[in-house]
């Protein structure tokens, strides 16, 4: 069959299955953009091209599907690198296309030309700059498989104008659809590892068995492979405790008795100190992040590490495995799940239980609410109300910052794919648009963004984009008027010379902001209002809802291993009195 | 050659763009790459990729892995000098009076290289060898004074096995 390369796109798109796309049109990919008129796919139009890359973020954590956005070139093109870079950071699957001008026409300076291929190239797991038509179902496939398998990722296809543009001769193809052999011979350097070797496997159970301090370090690969249930069963088997990262959280719930919560930066005690005096730790598709390890060279000094990770890259990055294993999380952990079995029972392990619930006793997470007329709303008590007022499988979704942390902190997770935040890019702004992507892949769910007022401002766009497709997720400002992070570091490690971080609670007005996007604006000055604007927002169902909670500027984010410090060296709430150990 | 620098013999698919990609891993990573030399290999889908890189500062281990990453990389082979045949051309332009221009005729007959160019004042060599070999020369000749010199930066091939060699070795074939 005869067609164009702009409808081969399009009809390329639909035979992977693509349901929902984010994007905006211009210039050099009108082409593309035509053949959506009669394409089952939803087109969903954005206000800004970052807001379509973390729409497709969004829809691609709560989902597990790759997410796709679409978008023309030049400015529109350097817009979504940031979402390209968030997701390369944190391994989510994305399949990005920016029009080009024609081919004849590259490297000329056109008007709205840029070099997409060369800004991109070092934030995608690959990319493209399509020349001929007929490759377009090829590449297509290519992306989508590179996308999804091995550590997941962003790709990118450049399509310049002519070659998508049926008024032009050179757009002409013939159109086929290749199989997975055609492709994976087309990509001769890979091939990704998913089976872990049987040695080190029986060498990572024997290793188990044998410690008495063990941990499990869960990562965000837990997610990604679909191995949450898989861990669940090495749990229960072995009894270990778990700390959950803060891109695993929900991986294993909170409400079991052996998960310690985020370990970190701003991780709690327990899951701090446990990892610090572990004499094992197991690290499940996480990557010995700084937030997580503080100084290298203090972190879990007595432990041996067994290093699972689909990323050969990972083993040994940060620090050195005694048992490195590479492959899928789930396919590891089901066979680790078998050769411990075999080896048969866990030691007695009563003790370090004792000591572990000793430190979740003595430094809990803790704030003090005042109550007393005029005393300021702590963000920690809205977040408690919103997550006993929510459904348990409410979809959670942050931007960066204090609000990010409390609501890691603050929030219980025990359901899979309910979290869905920026961790290694720690992007400012993520969080409205990531929301309207998750709503769009979990209609059924109840989507809370909750937000700082410096992340609001910077994507608050879009929540015109939720009103018009009526997509209607919920936003928590944790209003404190400041860039709150900056400015609890510029308190405690600049002296308190606060240099550029005041926002101001009421420019702008974020309830009439939200009402004239087409939201439900409301305003929570103290704790006694929190409960009926919350149980009011989750009554409305057919548009977006924003609360601006006017939250207490002097809060900080506590427990917090200083930069550069060693994790012994963690800062309890002053409530508590001094932490380390 | 000292041991901080290691040598790559890289197998890419040969495409456009996959020079660049390898060569700003290397930049983004902290690398600096000692010399690179690319060409088309017998099979034309795939170009071969010798890069000696200045690992004084990190493990090579961490860019061998993160170069596999690319999917364009085919195959990786770290080749340690003692186990790699390297050889390196070399072009350099010396000032050639007639006085010493004897002298200089007879030292590229020791090298086993070649004049490949002839001027008034100076003469163009060619050299192909071991790169200790062309530093050797290249030493000998900046006392008659270099105007121009040109490397291609080496390109290497794993040693073959023993008795292999050997037998090569009695035949002639490689030095």
């Amino acid at each position: 069959m005869q067609m164009s390369g702009g409808q081969a796109l399009i009809k390329s798109l639909e035979m992977e299955g693509v349901e929902v796309m984010f994007g905006l049109p211009g210039g050099a990919i009108l082409p593309v953009y035509d053949p959506i008129i009669d394409s089952p796919i939803r087109h969903i139009l954005v206000r800004h091209e970052q807001g379509a890359g973390h729409m497709a973020e969004g829809y691609a954590h709560a989902t597990g599907r790759p997410g796709v956005a679409m978008v023309t070139s030049g400015p529109a093109a350097t817009n979504i690198v940031t979402p390209l870079c968030d997701a390369y950071m944190d391994s989510v699957p994305l399949v990005v296309i920016t029009g080009q001008v024609p081919f004849s026409a590259i490297g000329s300076d056109a008007f709205q030309e840029c070099d997409t291929t060369g800004i991109t190239l070092s934030v995608t797991k690959h990319n493209w700059l399509v020349t001929d038509p007929a490759d377009i179902p090829r590449i297509v496939r290519e992306a989508f498989h590179i996308a999804t398998t091995g550590r997941p990722g962003p790709v990118l296809i450049d399509i310049p104008k002519d070659i998508v543009d049926p008024k032009n001769p050179r757009s002409a193809m013939e159109w086929y659809w290749p199989t997975l052999e055609d492709i994976q011979k087309d990509l001769p350097g890979y091939k990704p590892t998913t089976k872990g070797h049987p040695r080190m496997i029986k060498e990572a159970a024997r290793f188990i068995l044998e410690s008495e301090r063990p941990v499990i370090y869960a990562g965000g690969g837990i997610l990604k492979a679909r191995a949450a249930e898989a861990l669940r069963e090495l749990v229960d088997l072995t009894g270990v405790h778990v700390v959950t990262t803060l891109m695993a959280r929900g991986a294993f719930p909170d409400d079991h008795p052996l998960c310690l919560g985020m370990p970190g930066m701003h991780g709690n005690y327990t899951a701090v100190t446990a990892m610090q005096k572990a004499d094992l730790l197991i690290a499940l598709g996480s990557r010995f992040d700084d937030r997580v390890t503080g100084k290298v060279a203090g972190f879990a000094p007595e432990a041996k590490i067994i290093h699972v990770d689909i990323d050969p890259a990972e083993l040994g990055k940060v620090r050195r495995p005694d048992v490195p294993i590479v492959g899928d999380c789930k396919l590891v952990i089901e066979e680790l799940v078998k050769a411990v079995r075999e080896l048969g029972d866990q030691p007695d392990r009563s003790a370090w239980k004792s000591r572990i619930s000793g430190w979740q006793e003595k430094y809990p997470l803790t704030y003090q609410q005042d109550f007393e007329e005029g005393g300021p709303l702590k963000p920690q008590f809205v977040l408690e109300k919103l997550r006993d007022s929510t459904p348990d499988d409410t979809i959670v979704v942050s931007g960066v910052g204090q609000h990010q942390m409390w609501t890691s902190q603050y929030w219980k997770f025990n359901h899979p794919y309910t979290w869905v935040n920026s961790g290694g890019l720690g992007t400012m702004g993520f969080a409205v648009p990531a929301a309207v992507g998750a709503k769009v892949g979990r209609p059924d769910r109840m989507v809370w963004a909750v937000d700082g007022d410096g992340c609001f401002q910077m994507t608050a766009q879009e929540l015109v984009t939720a009103s018009a497709e009526r997509i209607p997720i919920k936003v928590a400002i944790l209003n404190n008027a400041y860039l709150g992070m900056v400015r609890q570091w510029q308190e405690m490690f600049y002296d308190e010379r606060y240099s550029e971080v005041y926002l101001s609670p009421d420019l702008p007005d974020y309830k009439l902001w939200a009402e004239a996007m087409g939201c439900v604006g409301m305003r929570v000055e103290s704790p006694d209002e929190v409960q009926s604007a919350i149980d009011k927002a989750n009554e409305i169902d057919d548009r977006p809802v924003v609360i601006d909670f006017r939250t207490d500027s002097s809060e900080k984010v506590y427990p917090m291993v200083p930069a550069g410090l060693s994790n012994d060296d963690i800062v309890v709430d002053p409530s508590q009195g001094e932490g380390g150990h | 050659m000292a041991v901080t620098h290691h040598t790559l013999s890289v197998l890419v698919e040969n495409k456009a763009g996959v020079l660049t990609r390898i060569a700003g891993l290397f930049a983004r990573r902290g690398f600096n790459i000692y010399s690179l030399a690319v060409a088309p290999t017998d099979d034309e889908r795939f170009s071969r990729i010798t890069i000696v890189v200045d690992a004084e500062s990190k493990p090579l281990e961490q860019i061998t892995k993160q170069l596999f990453k690319l999917i364009n990389v085919v195959k990786i082979t770290e080749l340690h000098p003692d186990e790699a045949v390297e050889r390196e051309l070399m072009l350099v332009t010396v000032r050639a009076e007639p006085t010493v221009r004897g002298q200089i005729i007879e030292l590229v007959g020791v090298f086993e290289g070649k004049i490949v160019g002839v001027g008034q004042e100076q003469v163009t060599v060619m050299l192909a060898g071991a790169p200790n070999k062309l530093d050797d020369f290249e030493e000998l000749m900046r006392r008659y004074g270099i105007e121009e010199l040109q490397r291609t930066g080496r390109v290497a091939l794993p040693k073959l096995d023993r008795a292999t060699t050997r037998l090569h070795s009695v035949s002639g074939m490689v030095s």
